[in-house]
């Protein structure tokens, strides 16, 4: 209560309150439920400053998160659109276009090249709000891409994975991701430059069976969701509830999937360490 | 006895009147000939007419027919001197992973297959056919094998995917796949693939990500089942029809999209009918796919291999 929807009359009072708090001010922390401001939010790299909950990111966040200023980005190749005529309750070539102008993405990844602290970077950044994150022909052949680019950069290739999996509106051709970004991974370590994996909220089905578990270095950020199998199938199969921490970032580092997990404000420092030490051999 | 799918009621009748006809004439030493071959060929020809236009559901359910051989038998029947081998050499034997060494007509191969089992002793033995991380690491521990000694590798892929549970994810599910693929792609020997019934998702890529991947024709090979599919694209299971319809599972339609080289003509009415001809015709198109690739040296092999998959899914297809 306030003076505003105390005393003055209901029509202006709508009026007012409505201008009042708009929804995108404030957003609560789906960890702890907490309110958090959004300038504090951004401030945090969208870490709940509360219970260091790590919210999703979208792709400019995490490549502005990650590389110095002044990256670009790449075109993506052109992937054939909808080559199944794939229609459930709706056109997935409407899927494709809605996607598209909710995000202002092509597809479920993002490519750049720059550098992180001085250092040349290729980064690709899979997009969770773009169907999410699904792979298909477009994402393999941007991976692809990346790894191609970094070798003609001499450049590490770091990939920031957020994904349901294989976009099953693709069909086979989605499952042929698998061989397609594995051979991406293979090229960048072939060239003997690092590939390095960076597991988001949430990896899940045929991207983390593919390149997202071949990194040199196998990273995640805390509390994420990764695993193969979803944990609905799973409770299904094994009838019984499973533990929170199941398939967590914490839980795959205990059995030995992942070589540590890192804060996010911590990531960009690790990155550069990491380059560092596999690059920069000799003493200086 | 024989088992029968649901839209094959028609021939089921049939065959069941045949049968009662035989019976009944048995002791009584009547002369039914006529009748029986009239009957035989009604059903000769119902049977010929289902399965020209079955549908992509029907041909799921043909792929998963309890009766269908599985990748033991075509071990069995194109495969003499066969020595199984075991275990991923870190926690387990995965039975739902068979493998070993053996010849191929006479050629000294790996063979590696997924195995869902015949009856439920062997298919609970064999997980049904769902491997857990142990099995895709065997694999990837014979695909090494193979490349060491330089020999083809035949794989007989039947499964409804990876094993969905919490040991398996705790092994490390995803990476073991990852890296049986990863094997797969790196072999500097031949590896044909065959997709004998059920190529489901990552657990079948994992054992065919091949020089030539050649599928039977009522086999399926698809990025998750129809009825996952269906569950979660229109929230309803019971909509797996239409699913199995979109996501262009059939060989026919793969081969057509160039992610299948080849489709493999299996006996009327289904391989479960005459499951040594199914074994045999698979054996002549394995034989025909392989035999291009004994000259080829492992690395241009490799590189033609990487090349193929390269390409795949980039080109628009009409």
């Amino acid at each position: 209560m306030n003076w505003l929807t105390e005393y003055v009359r209901p029509k202006i009072r709508t009026l007012f309150t409505r201008r009042d708090v708009p929804d995108n001010l404030w957003q609560q922390c789906p960890n702890c439920q907490q309110m958090i401001f959004h300038t504090d939010l951004e401030k945090n790299l969208r870490v709940c400053p509360h219970c260091g909950h790590h919210m999703r990111a979208t792709v400019t966040d995490r490549l502005g998160w990650t590389l110095d200023e002044g990256y670009t980005r790449i075109e993506l190749p052109k992937a054939p659109a909808d080559p199944l005529k794939f229609r459930d309750s709706k056109r997935y070539i409407d899927r494709l276009k809605e996607a598209r102008e909710a995000t202002g993405l092509e597809d479920a990844i993002v490519v750049a090249h720059g550098t992180i602290e001085q250092r040349p970077a290729v980064v690709a950044a899979m997009a969770f709000e773009f169907m999410g994150g699904s792979m298909g022909a477009a994402v393999g052949e941007a991976l692809i891409a990346a790894a191609q680019l970094a070798v003609l950069q001499d450049a590490p290739l770091i990939v920031f994975t957020a994904s349901g999996g294989a976009r099953m509106q693709e069909g086979t051709i989605s499952l042929m991701q698998m061989p397609r970004t594995i051979i991406a991974s293979q090229i960048v370590k072939e060239a003997g430059l690092p590939f390095i994996v960076v597991l988001t909220d949430p990896t899940t089905g045929g991207t983390t069976a593919s390149f997202a578990m071949l990194g040199d270095v196998q990273i995640a950020e805390p509390g994420a969701l990764i695993g193969f199998a979803g944990a609905r199938v799973i409770e299904q199969t094994v009838r019984e509830k499973l533990p929170d921490e199941f398939q967590r970032a914490e839980y795959l580092l205990e059995h030995g999937v992942l070589d540590m997990v890192v804060k996010r404000s911590e990531m960009k420092a690790m990155l550069a360490r990491l380059v560092a030490l596999l690059r920069e051999k000799e003493p200086a | 006895m024989r088992h029968f799918l649901d839209f094959e009621k028609p021939i089921a009748e049939l065959e069941g009147k045949i049968d009662e006809l035989r019976r009944m004439s048995e002791p009584e030493g009547l002369n039914i000939e006529d009748e029986v071959s009239k009957l035989t060929e009604k059903a000769d020809r119902q049977l010929r007419a289902t399965y020209a236009k079955l549908t992509p559901w029907q041909k799921t359910q043909v792929a998963r027919h309890p009766d269908r051989p599985k990748a033991l038998a075509y071990i069995a029947g194109l495969i003499t001197d066969y020595i199984p081998l075991a275990g991923d050499r870190a926690f387990a034997d995965d039975a739902a992973v068979q493998g070993g060494l053996g010849r191929f007509r006479g050629r000294s191969v790996v063979v590696i297959g997924t195995e869902r089992g015949n009856d439920t002793e062997t298919r609970v033995a064999h997980n049904f056919g769902m491997a857990r991380p142990e099995g895709y690491r065997k694999a990837r521990r014979l695909i090494e094998l193979a490349g060491r000694f330089g020999l083809p590798i035949l794989t007989f892929v039947d499964t409804a995917g990876a094993f969905p549970g919490v040991d398996a994810e705790a092994r490390g599910q995803a990476e073991a796949i990852a890296r049986s693929i990863e094997a797969c792609i790196d072999a500097p020997v031949p590896l044909i693939a065959a997709i004998i019934g059920e190529g489901g998702s990552g657990g079948a890529i994992a054992l065919a990500a091949g020089d030539a991947v050649l599928m039977l024709e009522h086999a399926i090979y698809s990025v998750i089942s129809p009825e996952g599919c269906a569950s979660i694209l229109w929230r309803d299971a019971a909509q797996a029809s239409a699913a199995a319809e979109a996501l262009h599972l059939t060989a026919e339609d793969l081969h057509r999209l160039h992610l299948v080289d080849q489709v493999i003509a299996e006996p009327i009415g289904g391989a479960h009918r005459d499951p040594e001809a199914a074994i045999q015709a698979v054996g002549e198109a394995v034989q025909a796919a392989l035999e291009p690739l004994l000259g080829v040296e492992g690395p241009a092999l490799k590189a033609r291999r990487r090349e193929r998959f390269l390409q795949m899914t980039r080109e628009p297809i009409g």
